[in-house]
């Protein structure tokens, strides 16, 4: 049967084997998976179809960035032999209209239509649950026998007084700024803050970056913060670390930032306020009370490593519950949770091995453990080390800034973690997750074939890096004898 | 040439001090303040300097006697225009009132550099007259009154720096530092020491990473592999992560030599400048020119900063005193790079003091590029000890018998060797 499609929705055909509020990444998944599984399965949006990846997050925010990426290719182009274009302007309108062309595009393969020719009754509005198995949407009473909680997340908005009467854009609504601010203030030097400073600087805003920590990107490894550091400075960012915001107010069309670094204290006079510290689970008006589901206004739904509620029938998987934020995290928790809660799976999150990325230029990734994580479980360490400048293929492509580092067990070849930063460090790290995914050491990733010159060239030196390291020591242990008898 | 180099530098304590309280300027550039960090290095350099028959031992206790009475009886408080507090000392003073300048910080770490040198008198002069022996007894008192314990504000490692006006800096350390010494210190004290557990806190981010076939702990500018060794004798002595690792400290700052080396040998950022015999990216002084344009490439060209290799930041400038320094590690790659800068500079014979960076690819005086100007107490006295160290181990030889120095490299878990 094909489920109708309406604005309202279908009517409900009885009780539904899953139950998903949310259509962003995690509850899209779901959604396909138990479908295609045979399952009835009912979908509850309020909003856009594909959620905040999709229509306010990573989609616009690439989108943008290859443009920015571009213009300042255009303006380094003597670097690379090439001649700086006469009157390089940016059209600014052009950049916009295009992010809206391609949301739009990767917008229709999730289609309401699409979603219910493939058997998904879709609702929007509000989902609240009445009980332990049963939600209310838009007049309907809906019942489960599973339910996922999907509702991912919304902008955290700082309490820095004055900000909000002075009014300040998040993910939400930058993307539909229609022309270039002038000067920028940014607030938040994590993923969002740094992507975005550095595409608006490369299309001419005059931004200035503050981030309330010594390093951007907090969990990252320091190396790779530092790098990050300079090439924001490079494109004309102006960095404040370690700095608060203390206050916001308006003189004339002005929006004027208190900043505040240890004891010195200076303002900074902007166009537009972009804040990117954080979000903030979407939990309320769920009535989650009613279906007996924990939860917290700030840290979101508690779940198992198997994605459970405190309702053990309820899931919750992406941005409303998980640490990690990024949708590849989400679509992988959509899959567990159809497999857990439809058919007595025992998927763990933990067992997932998920590389995640932060695209700005050059992009930085990581997959698996840090060192500073392994060293406090007290496992030995040992990193080995690739600049790209050791890489053909970057030095050909004039990209030759950043590391691959892979840290493995000392003493063995087991990939404990890795992080990448490159100008495709998102794909270089790849290779590295399927090595962790299929159980390989790195020795493995030493006998790979790659054709030559390619940038992920890095990942085979380091493997043969460790491979050297490892006959020096069997040598070494070898030459124990002789220099005993020598002596 | 290493005895004129060394003479030379010391000749920076005789002309930037202040014989009235022993103050040292932080560089020599007029109106410089001082920084007590160069006056632990001027301190251990007096020992030198009489050793070496440029000072008699007289004149090197009255230059130390004023210095240490200097600090013991200058304001300590919480109030901002105090010389130091809690045993601590604000990073740089006026020369010649001894207050704090430029609203800086308490710092432990200069503090610690500066306790070096202190100790370091304690240690040499051991002799009968009463001016030796208040020596040893000042050096007790300002080691003893130090609240060690204070710096960490209750968290597990040491905070970088504590002012008046807005207490703690935020900022801690991350990864392999400098701060070695400060640990070695605040572990050994008989008063306010730092517990044993802060040390593992401290090395809680060592990275030991492979880099150019290389295995090492890593860090980034060289002046990270050298402070601590001015003073202390690492050879053959391991804490646990080195004994986990089968190296040592010196050896790792060896290995940090050829790292340094290799990454200049490379260029990456294709300055033209660098070479097998002309390394070493450290902190140091920079042209400061901000961004610009040289030969098609956008350049940024920064100030005083710590340069490192091999992930930066690198504007092509060099500190010749980290390839000088390197002496203990590497004689000949440190002699071999440090001719190689006085073919280039002939003039630095002249004074034989060590300028604080150069940069043949940022625009200067002449084609030779950018020269820092005047000399560093830092830099200066960092080439003494080193060089010392690398002649006769005299530096070494005193802190091996300074009961801190043992105390504390014990604590920290080190042994073997002469520990």
């Amino acid at each position: 049967m094909t489920a109708s499609l309406s604005r309202r929705g279908p009517n409900p055909r009885g009780r539904y084997h899953l139950l998903i509020i949310g259509a962003g990444p995690a509850g899209l998944v779901a959604a396909q998976a138990a479908v295609r599984h045979g399952a009835k399965v009912a979908l509850i949006e309020r909003d856009l179809l594909g959620g905040t990846c999709l229509n306010k997050g990573c989609v616009p925010s690439k989108t943008i960035i290859r443009t920015s990426r571009l213009y300042r290719e255009m303006r380094d182009a003597e670097r690379l032999g090439g001649r700086v274009p006469s009157g390089i302007e940016v059209d600014f309108a052009a950049v916009m209209a295009r992010v809206r062309r391609i949301r739009a595009r990767l917008s229709e393969r999730v289609s309401a239509e699409r979603l219910a020719a493939s058997g998904i009754d879709v609702y929007f509005g509000d989902a609240r649950f009445a009980g332990r198995d049963s939600v209310t949407v838009e007049g309907s009473v809906l019942r489960f026998k599973r339910a996922l909680v999907a509702t991912g997340a919304r902008p955290l908005r700082p309490p820095i007084p004055g900000l909000e009467e002075s009014g300040y854009l998040t993910y939400d609504n930058v993307f539909d700024l229609t022309e270039c601010p002038r000067r920028l203030l940014v607030i938040g030097g994590g993923p969002v803050g740094c992507e975005l400073a550095q595409a608006f600087a490369r299309l001419g805003a005059r931004v200035t970056l503050v981030q309330d920590e010594p390093m951007f990107l907090g969990h990252e490894e320091r190396d790779a913060a530092q790098l990050l550091s300079e090439a924001l400075a490079r494109d004309g960012i102006e960095i404040h670390l370690d700095t608060q915001t203390t206050r916001v107010h308006v003189e004339g069309r002005d929006k004027v930032a208190d900043l505040v670094h240890d004891d010195v204290k200076r303002t900074v006079s902007v166009d537009q306020i972009l804040v990117g510290v954080g979000t903030a689970p979407n939990v309320q008006g769920l009535n989650l009370e009613a279906a007996g589901v924990a939860y917290d206004a700030a840290a979101g739904i508690p779940v198992d490593d198997f994605l459970r509620t405190s309702n053990p029938s309820i899931f919750a998987a992406g941005d409303v519950c998980a640490e990690n934020k990024f949708p590849h995290i989400e679509t992988a928790a959509g899959r567990i949770v159809v497999e857990n809660a439809l058919f007595l799976g025992r998927q763990r999150l933990s067992a997932e091995v998920i590389p995640w990325c932060t695209f700005t230029d050059p992009e930085i990734a990581h997959v698996g453990m840090y060192v500073n994580e392994a060293r406090q479980k007290n496992i030995p360490v040992k990193t080995f080390t690739v600049m790209m400048h050791e890489v053909d293929r970057a030095v050909t492509d004039g990209e030759e800034e950043g590391f691959v580092k892979v840290h493995v067990r000392e003493g063995t070849g087991k990939i404990l973690g890795a992080t990448v930063v490159a100008s495709h460090a998102g794909d270089l790290i790849n290779e590295i997750s399927l090595a962790m995914t299929a159980g390989l050491d790195l020795r493995a990733l030493a006998r790979v074939n790659q054709p030559y010159p390619t940038q992920s060239q890095a990942i085979r030196m380091a493997a043969r890096a460790y491979v050297a390291s490892r006959r020096t020591s069997v040598r070494a242990w070898l030459m124990r004898p002789h220099k005993a008898i020598r002596r | 040439m290493l005895d004129r180099l060394e003479h030379g530098a010391f000749r920076y304590f005789v002309d930037a001090a202040n014989p009235e309280n022993g103050l040292v300027a932080d560089r020599s550039r007029k109106g410089s303040p001082a920084s007590i960090a160069v006056v632990g290095f001027a301190l251990s350099a007096y020992a030198v300097a009489v050793e070496r028959g440029w000072l008699t031992r007289e004149d090197a206790a009255a230059r130390t006697l004023a210095t240490l009475r200097f600090f013991a009886e200058s304001a300590q408080g919480s109030t901002s225009d105090a010389t130091g507090y809690k045993g601590f000392y604000y990073h740089f003073l006026d020369l010649q009132t001894g207050k704090r300048v430029w609203q800086c910080e308490v710092s432990p770490i200069d503090t610690a550099l500066l306790l070096a040198g202190v100790l370091t008198a304690g240690a040499y002069f051991t002799g009968a007259p009463s001016s030796e022996a208040e020596i040893r007894a000042l050096a007790r008192d300002l080691y003893g009154r130090i609240d060690w314990d204070w710096a960490r504000n209750g968290k597990a490692a040491v905070s970088q720096g504590w002012k008046p006006e807005c207490g703690f800096l935020h900022y801690g350390w991350q990864g392999y530092n400098e701060a070695a010494l400060l640990y070695v210190l605040g572990l050994g004290s008989p008063t306010h020491p730092l517990p044993s557990s802060s040390y593992p806190a401290w090395t809680a981010t060592y990275q030991w990473e492979c880099i150019y076939g290389h295995a090492l702990l890593y860090a980034g500018p060289l002046f990270v592999h050298q402070f601590s060794h001015a003073w202390i004798d690492f050879r053959k002595i391991q804490d646990s992560f080195m004994r986990e690792k089968g190296s040592d400290y010196f050896e790792n700052s060896c290995r940090a030599v050829d790292v340094q080396r290799e990454y200049a040998r490379r260029d990456p950022n294709e300055y033209g400048t660098y070479g097998v015999d002309c390394w070493g990216l450290s902190a140091c002084d920079g042209p400061s020119l901000g961004a610009l344009r040289v030969r098609g490439r956008e350049r940024r060209f920064f100030e005083y900063a710590a340069r490192g290799a091999p992930f930066g930041p690198d504007d092509g400038t060099v500190a010749p005193v980290a390839a000088l320094a390197s002496l203990p590690f590497a004689p000949a790659l440190a002699l071999s790079a440090v001719r190689h800068f006085l073919e280039l500079y002939p003039e630095w014979q002249e004074s034989w003091q060590l300028p604080g960076g150069f940069n043949p690819a940022a625009p200067g005086a002449d084609s030779r590029g950018w020269v820092s100007e005047g000399s560093y107490g830092l830099d200066q006295g960092l080439a003494v000890l080193m060089i010392e160290n690398y002649r006769s181990g005299l530096i070494w030889k005193l802190m091996r018998s300074s009961p801190p120095i043992r105390l504390g490299l014990k604590r920290a878990g080190f042994r073997g060797g002469w520990l």
